[in-house]
């Protein structure tokens, strides 16, 4: 199965996961394996976020998880983003683990110095004697006519600071495995999940049924724990033709344009932006001459100009054509006109047509 | 020098391991509720100090409840504001016809008709009453569940169901979540998604106001869990600081989404007592009596107007519905809390307080309740000739792109041109 590579079990490592017993998930039950096989292997690790407790999160990832655990692991907080992310740094320098859900990506700002001031610096600033293995996880993204206060995707706000990994998934899967890497990681992960993508991998076509994961591939979840390393790429597609970076919800729909487009495109996924498997993009890129980003988030200063400049500091006499760029618009994300906004298929589509007919 | 401490956690002695405390609420799905434990205060029993006073002499009030509708309709005690009948008959009528514009959106949420939808059921007096309060040209802040402000100021249902819709007419052009209105002219601060924006916000308007040797004061209403917040801190030091014209209101309506009071600290002492720490006057209401809303918004707003300071206001009330059309809330709190909840309705009890006066009949409330209904009914189908979401009649793409900036700078010119050819691939046959 495609997305194993690089799967490693704790115990019987390494192990060909291709034999654990699966199950079918979607991404909001995979995460909330993810954090239930956690608390249970490491008595530090704890869940605290606003309706995360009783209530099991607004979009019911922590279901179940305080009834199992208990108050002490897992628990509601006061509505205050700057409180809930300073008291994981001073959780974290006690030497648990806590793994903060905020409610959506878009109120994490009021967090947003204990993040980067705090939790990003602390190793650097005291010499390695306190640290801040946080995992930060936040529902991000739109294509749920959320307006612009439940929609935004501000990854580059926190890959362009020094001392903070950053992590989107884009199947249920990988949702787990890259979990599991992020809480075991000793550095503070931002884990944005792209809630679109929560119950089922969308494709683009808003106007067509939505597909549940129970008929992708990337929703068969092997039991008990395993992790995907931070740092690699998965390449969802080989192809020759051209290179497309994504991840998260970008992902299915470059594929399905590409699909009905007979495009022989390789598609890799990033899963990790920082820090990047820029090896497997290189690669890439020099196999196939020509190269498309996409992500939703807005265009400038956006994490695809990251994107574009690696590949062409690094790929540029392999280049055929320009890096091409697609990307949301460049406005507060709308309520009537989401779909015009959207990164879909139409604006992928004549990007791959540019970089086809040129070269 | 000393030597290093232990510092792996020892135990010391006879003393207990420390605990954690996480709150938790009385009441859960299934339970019976029972209120019994809950101090109401008889009606007209509060004193009411002069406008004038110190903040600290508010202190008792900050642990108290201000009301004056008592058990039998009356309103009594100092706090009673001796408004008019026709006053009292246009204050309900305000009230009444917010809840059936909500409970006629809710359902068009239902029907499709819209995204997103919230209530203020149960809440109505927190607005309405304040509204009519303060004066007219005031400025207020509000955040999602102050719809009755607009209302009592007259701004058009239509223009309230246009951005619901976010169709072709709405104002705000179709860019934001239902029920996020800006109303300039009516004094409304534009709503935020983010909590609690907007309460150093207010401080500030307020300041403006004080530095340009205006009459005008500001005003602004967050919700109990909201309060938990930084902006709500900042906002108190800055009112306390410069003495700002403002009125603070904290509607504590017992729930945030699935949390309870508890996580914002209700467990330790009212929301109303935080001004004493800042050196703010406070006010505890109850927040169902119309009367008492009235009053003590009245007692802030002449207090700020004199250039005595700011207050803050506990507005103790309940959330009647769900916390929006997104959420359920059978799967956290006991069915029972809303017909036990001990301090009524505030439509319901400002209606038995008029009848009870003579100015009023259960026909003519009858007859009330058909009208504003009839009232929304008519709007709402006004607004739907100018589409609901997701129909198209939505606003020229171009829309999208301006007010980014005053002017639009090349980049969003260029993608602007982007989406409208995109537009006549996906959807050749709208019209502009
Ligand atoms: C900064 C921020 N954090 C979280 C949210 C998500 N959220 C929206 S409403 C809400 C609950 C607010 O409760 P409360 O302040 O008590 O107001 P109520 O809804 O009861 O009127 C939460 C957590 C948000 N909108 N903004």
């Amino acid at each position: 199965m495609a997305g194993l590579e690089g799967v490693m079990t704790q115990e019987e490592a390494p192990v060909s996961l291709a034999e654990a017993p699966t199950r079918r998930l979607n991404m909001i039950e995979a995460i909330n394996d993810a954090l239930d096989i956690m608390l249970e292997r490491d008595a530090n690790t704890v869940i605290m976020g606003e309706d995360v407790g009783f209530f099991g999160g607004v979009f019911r990832a922590t279901a179940g998880l305080q009834k199992r655990y208990g108050k002490n692991r897992v628990f509601d907080t006061p509505i205050s983003e700057c409180g809930i992310i300073g008291a994981a740094v001073g959780m974290a320098a006690y030497g648990l683990r806590p793994v903060p859900e905020i409610q959506f990506a878009d109120y994490i700002y009021p967090g947003l110095d204990q993040l980067v001031s705090e939790a990003a610096r602390l190793r650097y600033r005291s010499a390695g004697e306190f640290i801040a293995p946080i995992t930060v996880r936040a529902p991000f993204g739109g294509g749920i006519f959320g307006g612009q206060t439940h929609s935004q995707s501000p990854e580059a706000l926190f890959t362009h600071v020094a001392g903070l990994k950053t992590v989107v998934p884009s199947t249920p899967h990988d949702a787990k495995g890259l979990l599991i890497a992020a809480i075991e990681d000793n550095d503070p992960v931002i884990f944005f999940e792209p809630k679109r993508i929560y119950n089922g991998p969308f494709d683009g076509y808003y106007d067509r049924p939505a597909t549940p994961w129970s008929r992708h591939d990337g929703s068969v979840v092997p039991e008990g724990y395993y992790s995907i390393p931070l740092g690699k790429a998965r390449i969802v597609r080989e192809g020759a033709a051209m290179t497309v970076l994504a991840y998260g919800t970008m992902i299915h729909v470059a594929e399905a344009v590409l699909r009905e487009k007979g495009v022989d495109a390789e598609i890799i996924d990033l899963r990790t932006l920082v820090p990047i498997d820029v090896e497997t993009v290189e690669k890439s890129v020099e196999k196939t001459g020509k190269c498309l980003v996409i992500h939703e988030a807005t265009r400038t200063s956006g994490y695809g100009a990251e994107l574009v400049a690696l590949v062409q500091e690094r790929c540029f006499y392999h280049l055929e054509a320009p890096v091409e760029r697609v990307t949301g618009f460049d406005t507060p994300y709308p309520h009537s006109l989401e779909w015009a906004y959207f990164p879909g298929p139409v604006r992928i589509g004549e990007a791959v047509d540019r970089l086809l007919a040129a070269g | 020098m000393a030597a290093k401490a232990d510092r792996s956690g020892k135990p010391r002695g006879n003393l207990p391991p420390l605990e954690l405390y996480v709150p938790e609420p009385k009441f859960r799905p299934g339970d019976a509720v029972d209120y019994s434990d809950l101090v109401i205060p008889p009606a007209g029993l509060q004193p009411r100090p002069d406008e004038g006073c110190a903040p600290a002499e508010t202190h008792p009030l900050c642990l108290d409840l201000v009301r004056v509708l008592d058990d039998d309709n009356r309103a009594v005690g100092p706090w009673d504001p001796k408004l008019d009948a026709e006053t009292l008959r246009r204050m309900l009528r305000v009230m009444a016809l917010t809840r059936a514009f909500d409970d006629r959106m809710y359902r068009a949420q239902r029907q499709g008709k819209t995204s997103f939808y919230m209530k203020c059921t149960g809440e109505e007096a927190v607005s309405v009453s304040a509204a009519f309060a303060l004066a007219s040209d005031d400025m207020v802040f509000p955040s999602y569940r102050q719809q009755g402000i607009l209302i009592a100021r007259g701004y058009p249902l239509v223009e309230m169901v246009n951005q619901i819709y976010s169709n072709r007419a709405d104002r705000m052009k179709g860019r934001q979540l239902p029920v996020m209105y800006s109303a300039r002219d009516f004094g409304f601060f534009t709503i935020s998604g983010n909590l609690a924006t907007q309460y150093p916000q207010a401080v500030g308007w307020a300041m403006a106001s004080a530095i340009k040797g205006d009459t005008r004061i500001a005003a602004s209403w967050i919700g109990e869990g909201s309060s938990a917040e930084g902006d709500f801190h900042a906002a108190l030091t800055f009112a306390a600081v410069y003495n700002a014209p403002v009125v603070l209101n904290v509607v504590n309506n017992q729930w945030a989404i699935s949390s309870f009071s508890g996580f914002a600290g209700a467990e330790r002492t009212t929301f109303a007592a935080r001004a004493i720490g800042y050196g703010v006057a406070g006010l505890r209401v109850d927040g169902n009596d119309a009367l008492a809303v009235y009053a003590a918004v009245r007692w802030a707003a002449d207090r700020a107007r004199a250039n005595k300071g700011p207050t803050l206001i506990e507005h103790f009330t309940y959330r009647a519905e769900g916390h929006s059309t997104s959420d359920d809330p059978a799967a956290y709190r006991s069915a029972q809390e809303r017909d036990e909840w001990p301090l009524g309705d505030p439509i319901m009890r400002l209606k038995r307080h008029l009848i009870a006066i003579g100015e009023w009949s259960v026909e003519r409330h009858e007859a009330m309740d058909r009208e504003v209904a009839e009232q929304v009914k008519a709007a709402s189908k006004e607004a739907e000739k100018s589409g609901i979401l997701g129909h198209g009649l939505h606003h020229p793409f171009k829309t999208m792109f301006e007010d980014v900036f005053e002017e639009l700078p090349w980049h969003l010119e260029e993608q602007a041109e982007q989406a409208i050819r995109e537009r006549r691939i996906k959807w050749p046959d709208w019209k502009e």
